[in-house]
C-alpha cells in the first residue's frame, strides 16, 4: 500500500484536503487548490512532498510565463556564443535544450511533486496550453524529434489566486479543493504548532479576538493565518496579559495592513 | 417504519441530475473521472468521503459548493434509514463490469451534445431498459459507445458505506451550508469584485511597431546563425476606459459598502477611471465628491469624454416618479432643474452606448418600482452582485440592445399624466 498523505508536523491537514491529495495520486489527476492568501496553498505542496519523502520541483508562474517554459528552452544564445569558440561540439541541438520544470518533473528517476504556483498569474492561454501534456504526461521536442514520457507520473499541484478565470477544459482535468478559512479549532491547532508553549487562557482570548476582527463586514482585507501567527508572537514576546486583548486590541499594525481597516477595527473596538 | 422499495436507478442517474438541476456544471468528462475513483475504492466505503471526493471531482469552483451541498442534500436525505438500499447497491456494483473507454472514444463521448445523451437516455428509461444494474447491454452498455452508456454504466464502484451512522454525517455537513457565503449571488468583498471586474480589461498592441521585440529579434538572430534580424512589435495597452456614476446619499444609505467596495475595486483594476455621484436622478450637474459639495455641469462630461467610455451607473433607481419625470422634480427643494431627470439620464445614454446601472436591490425588487422600471428600459439594469456583475461586464463589452427613443421617453412622461395607467 502506498503511503498516504496525512499533512506534517508543521502543516495540519483538514481530512478533506488530505482525501483529496490521496484521490489526485491515485488517479494521477492534477490537484488545483484556491482559497483565501495566507491559508497555505503553496506550503500544501511542501507538506505533501515532505510527508510522502519525494523531491519537490516548482514552477512559480510570473505574468511572462509561457507554457513551454516549463517543457524545455532551446538555448539558442548559448550555442550562437559556443559557435565562436571551437571548444564545444555545437552541431548537436541536444546539448542546448534544457529541461524546464514540468520536464524535470517528467524525466526524474522516481516520483516528484510538481507544484506549479498561482497558475493564474499567467496568459489566459497557458493553461490551455499546458492540457495535452498533463493529461498524458508526455511532450515532444521539435528541435531534436524527441518525445518526452514521464517515467513517473508526478503529483502535481496547482495554486491559484482566482485573478483569472481558468478554462472548462483545464478545470474537467483537475480535482478542484477549496481550501476554506480555518474554523476555531482548527485554528488553535495550527497557532499550537507554531507556539507550542502558549497558555490556553492567552489563546483563547487571541482567537476570540480575531475572530470579532475577521467578521466585521467592512474591512478591506481580512487578516489570515499568517497574520494571527505574526500576532500571536508580538503578544507573546510583548508579554501581554490577556485581560487587555479582551478590552482592546493590542499591536493592531500586526493584524491590519491597511489604514482604512485600522479605523474600522479601532471604531468598533468595544468588547463584544 | 415503511421501507420503501429500493431504488434500483439509485446511484448517480439521479444525483447527477439533481446536480445539474441546481445548476452545477457538471461534465460526463468529470462524471467518468469520479467513476474511476468510485472504482478505484477511494472513497472509503464512507458517505462522508464520498460527499467530499465527489465535490473535488465535479466541482470547480468554490461559488458552486452552496449548490453542491443543497443538491447533495436533496438527493441523499433518508438514505442513512434504508439500509436495505445500502445493501442492494453494493451488490449491483459487484455485478457491473468496468466501463473501458479508449481515448478517442472518449473524445467522441465529448463531442456529443448533452441535450441528445439526455434525450436518448430518457427514452431508455422509460422503456424500462435499467432494470437492475447488469447486463443491460443497450442500456448500460459495456463498451460506453451508445449515448446512454456514460449514465448506465453509472452505478459502478461505488461503495456507500458499511458503516451505518457514517451516512448522516455527509448530509449534515451539506446541510449546513457553510459555503453560502462563496455562493455567487452573494454581495462580495473587493477581491472578488476585482476580478469580476478584470474582465473589462482589454490589452490590445496599438500603434506603430516601433518597440524593439527583443527576444524575438534574439531568437531570430541565432536561427539565423549570427546574421542579425531585428523584430518590431507594437506596445500593448490597456485601452478601458470607465465612468462610475454612484448614487449616494438617502435610500443608497444601506448600500454604502457595496458602493465603496466597488469603487475601491474598480480604482485598483481600471487604470482611466472618472467617477461622479449624483442623488437619486442625474440632473444638469454632477458631484465631484461624496459629500456633494463640488460639481460639474453634466453637458460638460457628456462633451469631455469621448463615447468609447464605458459608464457604469450605481443606484436604486427607486424615487418618486416625479423626480425622474418632472421639471424641478428634484427632491432638493433648493434645486431647480429645468429639464427632467430623465431626459438627462437619456443624453447620457445616447452618448455613451456602453452603460449598464447596478443596482444594490434585488431584481424582484427594482423592477417592481415604478421609477426602476423606467431606468431599465434606458440601461440595462443588473443587480450588484457576482452574477449580476458578470452580466453587466458582458453587455458593456458587446452593447446590443436597441437605444430608447426620445418617443418612448417621451410617452412615459405623457402617459404619468393620466393617473393609475403608467407604465402597465
Amino acid at each position: 500500500m502506498k503511503k498516504q498523505f496525512k499533512g506534517t508536523e508543521s502543516y495540519i491537514a483538514s481530512d478533506a484536503l488530505s482525501e483529496v491529495v490521496n484521490a489526485a495520486t491515485a488517479l494521477g489527476r492534477p490537484l488545483l487548490v484556491k482559497g483565501e492568501p495566507g491559508t497555505g496553498k503553496t506550503l500544501l505542496a511542501h507538506a505533501v512532498a515532505k510527508d510522502l519523502g519525494k523531491r519537490l520541483l516548482v514552477w512559480n508562474v510570473k505574468s511572462t510565463t509561457k507554457a513551454r517554459d516549463g517543457l524545455y528552452i532551446y538555448d539558442t544564445v548559448q550555442r550562437l556564443h559556443d559557435s565562436r569558440f571551437s571548444d564545444h561540439d555545437v552541431s548537436d541541438i541536444k546539448n542546448y535544450i534544457r529541461m524546464g520544470k514540468l520536464g524535470e518533473a517528467f524525466t526524474a528517476d522516481e516520483q516528484v511533486v510538481l507544484l506549479i504556483d498561482e497558475i493564474d498569474k499567467a496568459d489566459l492561454e497557458f493553461p490551455n496550453d499546458l492540457l495535452n501534456e498533463l493529461d498524458e504526461m508526455s511532450f515532444h521536442i521539435h528541435e531534436t524529434d524527441e518525445t518526452i514520457s514521464a517515467r513517473h507520473r508526478p503529483i502535481v499541484i496547482i495554486t491559484s489566486n482566482n485573478e483569472k478565470e481558468l478554462p472548462d477544459a483545464f478545470l474537467r482535468r483537475c480535482l478542484f479543493h477549496f481550501i476554506a478559512f480555518p474554523d476555531e479549532q482548527m485554528m488553535e491547532r495550527i497557532v499550537k504548532v507554531h507556539h507550542p508553549d502558549i497558555e490556553n487562557k492567552l489563546l483563547a482570548e487571541i482567537i476570540k479576538k480575531f475572530y470579532w476582527v475577521r467578521s466585521l463586514d467592512s474591512l478591506r482585507k481580512k487578516p489570515s493565518t499568517s497574520e494571527i501567527i505574526d500576532w500571536v508572537s508580538a503578544l507573546v514576546s510583548g508579554g501581554v496579559d490577556p485581560r487587555r486583548i479582551k478590552k482592546e486590541v493590542p499591536f493592531l499594525g500586526v493584524l491590519i495592513k491597511k489604514e482604512q481597516d485600522i479605523d474600522i477595527v479601532l471604531a468598533q473596538a468595544n468588547p463584544y | 417504519m415503511q421501507r420503501r422499495a429500493p431504488r434500483k436507478d439509485f446511484m448517480f442517474t439521479g444525483f447527477f441530475f439533481t446536480l445539474k438541476r441546481f445548476g452545477v456544471p457538471v461534465s460526463i468528462n468529470e462524471w467518468m473521472t469520479l467513476q474511476e475513483a468510485l472504482k478505484a475504492g477511494l472513497t472509503d466505503a464512507s458517505l462522508s468521503v464520498f460527499y467530499r471526493l465527489a465535490r473535488a471531482i465535479l466541482v470547480k469552483n468554490e461559488s458552486y459548493y452552496d449548490r453542491y451541498d443543497r443538491a447533495f442534500a436533496e438527493y441523499f436525505k433518508g438514505i442513512e434509514s434504508d439500509d436495505i438500499l445500502v445493501d442492494e447497491i453494493l451488490k449491483g456494483l459487484e455485478e457491473v463490469d468496468p466501463l473501458t473507454l479508449t481515448e478517442a472514444e472518449k473524445r467522441l463521448l465529448q463531442a456529443l451534445p448533452l441535450e441528445e445523451v439526455l434525450e436518448n437516455f430518457r427514452k431508455q428509461w422509460e422503456e424500462g431498459h435499467f432494470k437492475g444494474h447488469v447486463g443491460g447491454d443497450r442500456a448500460i452498455g459495456t463498451g460506453g459507445r451508445s449515448t446512454q452508456g456514460a449514465f448506465g454504466y453509472n452505478p459502478a464502484g461505488v461503495r456507500i458505506g458499511q458503516g451505518y451512522g457514517r451516512h448522516g454525517s455527509a448530509i449534515q455537513i451539506a446541510e449546513k451550508r457553510e459555503f453560502r457565503n462563496y455562493s455567487s449571488d452573494m454581495i462580495l468583498d473587493t477581491r472578488i469584485l476585482r476580478v469580476a471586474l478584470s474582465k473589462l480589461r482589454t490589452l490590445l498592441p496599438e500603434g506603430p511597431f516601433d518597440e524593439l521585440d527583443i527576444d524575438n529579434t534574439i531568437d531570430k538572430t541565432c536561427r539565423n546563425a549570427g546574421d542579425l534580424e531585428l523584430v518590431w512589435k507594437r506596445s500593448r495597452k490597456n485601452k478601458i476606459k470607465v465612468l462610475l456614476v454612484m448614487d449616494v446619499g438617502g435610500s443608497m444609505e444601506p448600500y454604502h459598502w457595496a458602493v465603496s467596495k466597488l469603487f475601491s475595486a474598480a480604482k485598483s483594476q481600471i487604470k482611466d477611471l472618472k467617477h461622479y455621484y449624483f442623488h437619486n436622478c442625474v440632473y444638469q450637474d454632477l458631484w465631484t465628491d461624496i459629500e456633494r459639495s463640488s460639481s460639474v455641469p453634466t453637458s460638460e462630461v457628456i462633451s469631455q469624454y469621448d463615447k468609447d467610455y464605458k459608464v457604469i451607473y450605481v443606484g436604486d433607481a427607486s424615487m418618486a416618479p416625479s423626480e425622474l419625470l418632472d421639471v424641478n422634480g428634484c427632491i432638493e427643494y433648493f434645486y431647480r432643474n429645468e429639464e427632467a431627470g430623465i431626459w438627462w439620464l437619456h443624453k447620457l445614454m445616447a452618448r455613451f452606448p456602453a452603460s449598464v446601472w447596478l443596482n444594490p436591490m434585488r431584481r424582484r425588487i427594482f423592477e417592481t418600482s415604478l421609477s426602476g422600471r423606467m431606468i431599465s428600459k434606458i440601461f440595462p439594469m443588473f443587480e450588484l452582485t457576482l452574477d449580476g456583475l458578470d452580466e453587466a461586464i458582458r453587455a458593456l463589452l458587446k452593447p446590443k440592445r436597441p437605444r430608447i427613443t426620445p418617443e418612448e421617453i417621451q410617452s412615459f412622461i405623457s402617459r404619468r399624466n393620466r393617473p393609475y395607467q403608467i407604465m402597465y
